[in-house]
């Protein structure tokens, strides 16, 4: 089956010998949703920018929707939409000429302009703030508007490039909602690239992990925390409670892990949580609280570079020239 | 392609028209320098070889190359903006030719400019300026005048498309201005005293550009004057469009 | 008194220290004042041999009297342009809350006006003695002249300033310069009183910038003639002024600094 995107070897070094993208592979299914992880500066936009055709590669070769980025440009941007970092949107005109001039130019007949901008704008929920300038639009109408113009010609694949940024969560869990709206109702392939674990592991069927320029993990996100990590149990004694038994019973479970408020135990599969519960039961240990923490994407990146992605950040991406 | 030019034209056309100080400014401003210079340097026509008894009617060209540097800084500041938002991005995804962004946003300075060129003709016949070379003289006197701000849109547009920074082309302003004035504007050049003034004014390609609108309205049909303007005009035309297609190639660098 | 002297010494500070650190302000503010006065004495010399042109100390010396004057004004016009920055960034709003008497902002935008014209005032000089300007007036009369520069000054910058906080936007430049431009041209900028056109003569006779012009031109000629009531002109537009600008102050409080 022709993959929707297709990626080998992608390299973009910009002048001054910056490499922002140091070789990169990928395949992106029809229909699936893509999510592109990784710190600031990893080299995620710059990768957008490619396989959109807005920039170049130095080298590799890649294919969105069965063309090649660099032979078949405008063949590419006839079957992509994209909503870039940037809102890009001209603050003297309004929601519905933005939309009139999209479709002018992607060449939909006069005739159907109208009707389509109309279906836009209501899908985005935009239709009584279409006859508004840009400049009076809240963070959150701008990228509703954003994707209603990435998917103005009816795109087979859509590129989001950290679409929820600065969004109240309102707005961005209505974002979230239309991106599965699209896959489940239209099959569109979605490519995001976001910063956000959260929002990766809600929305992607499948993660990349970038850092450097390069992909350091790729699967679902549920097989890349299971690979990574086990859970880990944490327990604070209630007072009067003897740590050091505490800490006997837990370890029968797994590695002990280290734990400023009581004891922790990463679990090894020889028991789950109701199994402890019973054990600490029996020993007659009192505790005031026990978490359970689940190995998330943050601990996947963690343990595939060595640092934290929340909060790590890199020197950002050059401009394009 | 033409039709993502109209479009395209229609958007420069539709933001000028909705920033007030874009197209306020180019056409009260001129018009009022005009009135001041001219009042003010009245008395200059007294000065033995001065062309004409009438300083509005030499300096009834002035305003059209004044009105052509708003115009084009004005334009030049949109389009840069439009890189500094990302929204060039959003237009080089579309089926767009890159030719039509451009012919596009100098359509819209052309718009301006014919606007301009008919009101700053109608201020000057209303304040009692006849134009010696009479209604052919005022047709050519047209043409040349968007002629010009064609010429300087493209030169606006090269700025905008190097620097992408609308700070670096509102800076090009002063630029312009020197170019306006150490020129011919305000006096003949066979009457500036200051030698290096002179020299500096007679290799100053806007001076030509001024004497050939300035002999429509005071001589008649000079045609050593209109050649010289035509083709600086035109040279400046091919040049500014030449620069300004190979800095929209490297900035909208798409495959 | 001290804390406003305070608020007002800091916000000068901050002005000055932003226009010379930074190349795009600093340099039109030189630039354009140099660049005016060469166009004019240098491209217009030649208007030095119309009839009836009587000016003892030259050419050079009457325009530079203009573009002193036109340089004071406009410097305190950009200063109103930092003043809208303030606003469109937020920064004023800090200011505001940190001003015991909000009026020691203004006193400071001033002081940041008036430094920023003092350099410009220093290489005018300095370029048109080196073109050969002639000087027919004593200490006195030199001091009275920069004197007068210094009050149009001020009220260039309280005209500005009482526009940029009342409309708190770029957008609002041009009402902040064509007026100072204008009423600084409907004057006998190229040719004294006498020799322009009747319509801009009559206009020029109920401009006060002609009093403050035609005041100047004569303590740099040595013949100081109506100075007294150029002084009080450019005092009473100060008067005036001030009232503009602490009304348009009261109204950027009102809207919140915003």
């Amino acid at each position: 089956m022709e993959q929707a995107i297709e990626v080998r070897g992608l390299v973009r070094v910009f002048k001054g010998g910056i490499t922002a993208v140091a070789g990169i592979d990928l395949d992106v299914a029809p229909g699936e949703i893509y999510g592109f992880l990784g710190p600031n500066g990893a080299g995620k936009s710059t990768t957008v920018h490619m396989l959109t055709t807005l920039l170049p590669p130095t080298s590799g070769s890649a294919r969105v929707g069965g063309f090649d980025i660099v032979k078949d440009g405008p063949e590419v941007r006839r079957t992509i939409g994209a909503a870039l970092q940037e809102a890009a949107l001209d603050p003297l005109l309004t929601g519905r000429e933005h939309l009139k001039l999209q479709l002018a130019l992607h060449g939909i007949p006069r005739t159907e302009r109208a009707d389509r901008t109309d279906q836009l704008l209501e899908r985005v929920g935009l239709r009584l703030a279409a006859d508004r300038k840009i400049g009076g639009y809240s963070g959150g109408m701008k990228r509703r508007l954003d994707l209603a113009l990435a998917l103005a010609h009816h795109p087979r694949i859509l590129f989001l490039d950290e679409p929820t940024t600065g969004l109240d969560p309102q707005s961005r869990s209505a974002l979230w909602d239309e991106v599965v709206r699209l896959k489940r109702d239209e099959g569109v392939t979605v490519f995001l690239t976001t910063q956000y674990l959260e929002e990766a592991d809600l929305l992607a069927d499948r993660v990349g992990i970038i850092d450097h320029g390069r992909i350091v993990a790729e699967g679902t996100p549920a097989a890349l925390k299971a690979e990574i990590g086990r859970p880990t149990i944490e327990a604070l004694p209630a007072d009067g409670t003897d740590s050091r038994a505490l800490e006997e019973i837990l370890g029968r479970f797994g590695e002990l892990q280290p734990s400023t408020a009581g004891a922790a135990v990463r679990l090894d599969g020889q028991g789950d949580l109701a199994e402890i519960v019973r054990a600490l039961d029996s020993a007659q240990l009192r505790l005031a609280d026990l978490h359970l923490h689940a190995p998330t994407l943050d601990d996947v990146f963690l343990a595939k570079t060595g640092r934290s992605l929340e909060g790590s950040e890199e020197p950002s991406e050059p401009d394009q020239q | 392609m033409t039709s993502q030019v109209l479009h395209l034209a229609r958007r420069s056309v539709i933001r000028t028209l909705r920033q007030p100080a874009n197209w306020i400014t180019p056409l009260i401003f001129p018009l009022a320098l005009m009135a001041v210079n001219s009042g003010g340097l009245d008395a200059a026509t007294q000065l033995p070889g001065f062309p004409s008894d009438s300083f509005i009617a030499f300096f009834l060209a002035f305003p059209f190359i004044q009105g052509a540097l708003f115009a084009t800084v004005n334009a030049g500041v949109d389009l840069a903006r439009d890189i500094q938002t990302g929204f060039l991005n959003r237009l080089a995804l579309t089926p767009m030719q890159s030719a039509a962004l451009l012919l596009g946003h100098l359509g819209g300075v052309i718009a301006m400019g014919v606007l301009q060129a008919l009101w700053y003709l109608a201020v000057g016949l209303a304040v009692g300026v006849r134009l010696e070379s009479g209604l052919a003289g005022a047709l050519v006197l047209f043409v040349l005048a968007v002629l010009i701000v064609f010429a300087f849109g493209t030169f606006g547009a090269l700025a905008a498309l190097r620097t992408g920074s609308t700070e670096a082309v509102h800076s090009l302003f002063p630029v312009f201005f020197v170019f306006l004035f150490i020129s011919s504007m305000n006096l003949p050049r066979d009457l500036i005293e200051t030698d290096w003034f002179r020299v500096a004014a007679s290799l100053n390609p806007v001076s030509y550009l001024i004497e050939a609108i300035r002999s429509l309205v005071i001589v008649g049909w000079d045609e050593r004057a209109l050649a010289r303007g035509f083709a600086i005009a035109v040279g400046l035309a091919v040049i500014g469009l030449a620069l300004s297609s190979l800095s929209l190639r490297t900035r909208m660098a798409r495959t | 008194m001290r804390r406003t002297m305070d608020v007002a010494l800091a916000v000068g500070w901050r002005m000055l220290h932003n226009n010379f650190t930074t190349p795009s302000l600093l340099i039109p503010g030189l630039a354009f004042p140099m660049f005016f006065f060469v166009a004019f004495a240098g491209g217009l010399s030649r208007v030095n041999d119309v009839p009836g042109f009587q000016f003892p100390v030259g050419y050079t010396a009457f325009q530079f009297v203009f573009v002193l004057l036109q340089s004071a004004a406009f410097a305190g016009v950009f200063t109103g342009f930092g003043i809208v920055r303030d606003f469109e960034t937020g920064f004023a709003r800090r200011l505001m809350l940190a001003a015991p008497d909000r009026r020691g902002i203004l006193l400071g935008y001033a002081i940041g006006a008036l430094g920023r014209w003092g350099v410009t005032a220093v290489v005018l000089t300095v370029v048109a003695l080196l073109a050969g300007m002639q000087v027919g007036g004593n200490g006195v009369d030199v001091f009275g002249l920069y004197a007068l520069a210094v009050l149009v000054n001020v009220v260039g910058l309280l005209w500005a300033a009482g526009i940029a906080m009342r409309f708190r936007t770029l957008q609002a430049a041009p009402l902040m310069q064509l007026p100072i431009f204008l009423s600084l041209f409907f004057a006998p900028v190229f040719v004294p009183l006498d020799l322009l056109a009747d319509w801009l003569q009559a206009i020029a006779h109920l401009n006060p910038v002609t009093l403050l012009l035609e005041a100047g031109r004569s303590l740099i000629a040595g013949t100081p003639t109506h100075v007294g009531y150029a002084f009080a002109a450019a005092v009473a537009l100060i008067a005036l002024f001030s009232l503009w600008a602490v009304r348009g102050l009261r109204k950027a409080e009102a809207a919140g600094g915003g």
